[in-house]
């Protein structure tokens, strides 16, 4: 307990110079309302029924989104990595779409998809599926040879040399990418929630801020900063449990 | 050298066998140039030679990893097109499957095999404590020492129950001490259990210690340059002190350091 409070002193020193800043009048407390009252602001959306709704939306998109992402992802890297004719017809979409900027898509997908959830799901599906089938496409490369001979040697299918020994043999570099995406699919989900967007968390925080309530905005602000954090975290820890064999 | 002819019950024939390696980049080398070799069943072959001579591009084609171009290899007189459970193979860099215990990795083959399970897992137990490991059933290979994974390694294989067993450098990556222990337990373990073993190594004292014969490969183009027979002299822990061993590895060693010092010129 005590390494963890020394681990994140410096947040406690964010929120005290927070504090100080705008009642001292280093700040305009119009544009930065004092850390106490945020917390305030925080304490009186938590009990909102309002603010369950807008986050039950944005969790939907980014779960669907993202998963989508991984399954698809998942399954073209290694396809790719496995069959030559999957590898030159897709190879050169992902290197070409790969440095492009998602959030570029924004209108895009409001054209063709609208201005409801699937337009934000198909959002974070384009922008975290590259990462994936990146990292899953080198991690099936670089499966050693020898396991492949010895799952051969023992009579594994084809397929079951996919599913039992690549796969697995991938999952270290897999995992690596899909937090690369984790992190990518808050972005574009609150990006594209501030664009287009009747609900959601991103929705709330350009509804808040246009509408000068910088107390709830800030506090809604944290809270995204907070759930995309915790997330990191369990997805760290289920990392850790999932690659405990490599001790 | 005249060609070979059939080989007996359970053993291994290779007649007039080469290859070309062909990296992705740059040209093309002849790996091995027309071999013709034969182990005869239950016989301990080595094939002794330098860096590079092919050796063990020789086991992975009787392994049928890689595509045989030209030539023939017959195992128990059936040709060799793809990789079967009839060939055990040891890997020197033991080639387990990290994400499985020792216990699933022993297993594996076994599930492959469709073996029922209360025998798969009898099979699997009485493997893993014939190389001495039990206790570690639910360790992973990262948690284990070099030797013990290259004896789960091994475990794996033998619980297949292979005709022939393909050994690739497996003490290779081993320490010297090690080494030794393992060389004692691998003959141990084949005294009871009879196989068809060919050994790939660059050891000539280990060649001598475990083989009935030994081929001698020469620098690359791989080809046989002369069989030793050393079937009465090692085989146990002790027999390396004897003079007709020394003298055999001697005259190994003779053979084999015209070509390992063409193989460092790199011809």
């Amino acid at each position: 307990m005590t390494a963890f409070l020394w681990r994140y002193s410096p947040l406690f020193l964010i929120a005290a110079a927070w504090e100080i800043a705008p009642r001292s009048g280093m700040l305009d407390a119009a544009l930065l309302p004092p850390f106490s009252e945020v917390m305030a602001a925080m304490a009186r959306l938590i009990i909102d029924p309002g603010l369950y709704v807008h986050a039950a939306a944005s969790l939907m998109r980014e779960i669907a989104g993202l998963g989508l992402a991984v399954v698809v992802g998942v399954g073209l890297g290694i396809v790719m990595a496995w069959y030559a004719p999957v590898r030159i017809l897709v190879n050169p979409l992902v290197r070409c779409i790969y440095p492009m900027p998602k959030s570029a898509l924004i209108p895009v997908m409001i054209m063709w998809l609208g201005l409801g959830h699937l337009a934000k799901i198909g959002l974070i599906f384009m922008g975290c599926l590259l990462p994936v089938i990146v990292s899953s496409y080198n991690a099936a490369r670089g499966v050693e040879t020898v396991l492949i001979w010895s799952a051969q040697n023992a009579g594994a299918s084809r397929r079951e040399i996919l599913t039992e020994i690549v796969l697995p043999a991938s999952m270290p570099e897999i995992l690596s990418g899909v937090r690369t995406a984790l992190a990518l699919s808050f972005v574009l989900l609150v990006s594209s929630e501030f664009l287009m967007a009747r609900e959601g968390l991103g929705y709330m925080i350009a509804f808040l801020g246009e509408g000068g309530i910088y107390d709830a905005m800030f506090a809604t602000v944290l809270l995204v900063s907070g759930i995309g954090f915790a997330a990191d975290r369990a997805y760290l820890a289920f990392t850790r449990r999932a690659l405990a064999w490599r001790a | 050298m005249a060609e070979p002819q059939r080989a007996a019950g359970g053993g291994i024939r290779i007649a007039g066998v080469s290859h070309t390696y062909r990296p992705p980049r740059g040209r093309a080398v002849l790996a091995l140039d027309h071999v013709s070799l034969e182990a005869g069943d239950n016989e301990f072959l080595a094939l002794l030679g330098p860096s590079g001579c092919g050796k063990s591009t020789m086991l992975y084609l009787i392994g049928g990893f890689l595509p045989i171009e030209s030539g023939v290899i017959e195992v128990r007189g059936k040709r060799v097109t793809a990789p079967g459970p009839d060939r055990g193979v040891v890997f020197q860099h033991f080639a387990l499957f990290p994400w499985k215990t020792v216990r699933e990795n022993v297993l594996y083959g076994l599930e492959k095999q469709r073996l029922p399970k209360a025998e798969r897992m009898e099979r699997a137990m009485a493997f893993i404590e014939k190389v001495n490991l039990t206790g570690f059933e639910d360790a992973y290979p990262a948690q284990l020492s070099g030797g013990m994974k290259q004896r789960v390694a091994i475990a794996r294989t033998l619980a297949m129950d292979p005709s022939v067993l393909l050994m690739d450098e497996p003490f290779g990556a081993l320490d010297a001490q090690t080494r030794r222990l393992m060389q004692e337990e691998l003959l141990g373990i084949l005294a009871r259990n009879t196989k068809t073993v060919v050994f790939v190594t660059h050891d000539v004292q280990e060649a001598v210690l475990l083989a009935d014969r030994v081929a001698v490969m020469s620098a690359r183009p791989g080809r046989i340059k002369e069989i030793v027979d050393v079937a009465d002299v090692g085989g146990t822990a002790d027999a390396i002190r004897d003079r007709r061993f020394v003298e055999k590895v001697d005259y190994l060693w003779n053979s084999v350091r015209g070509e390992a010092l063409a193989a460092q010129k790199g011809v």
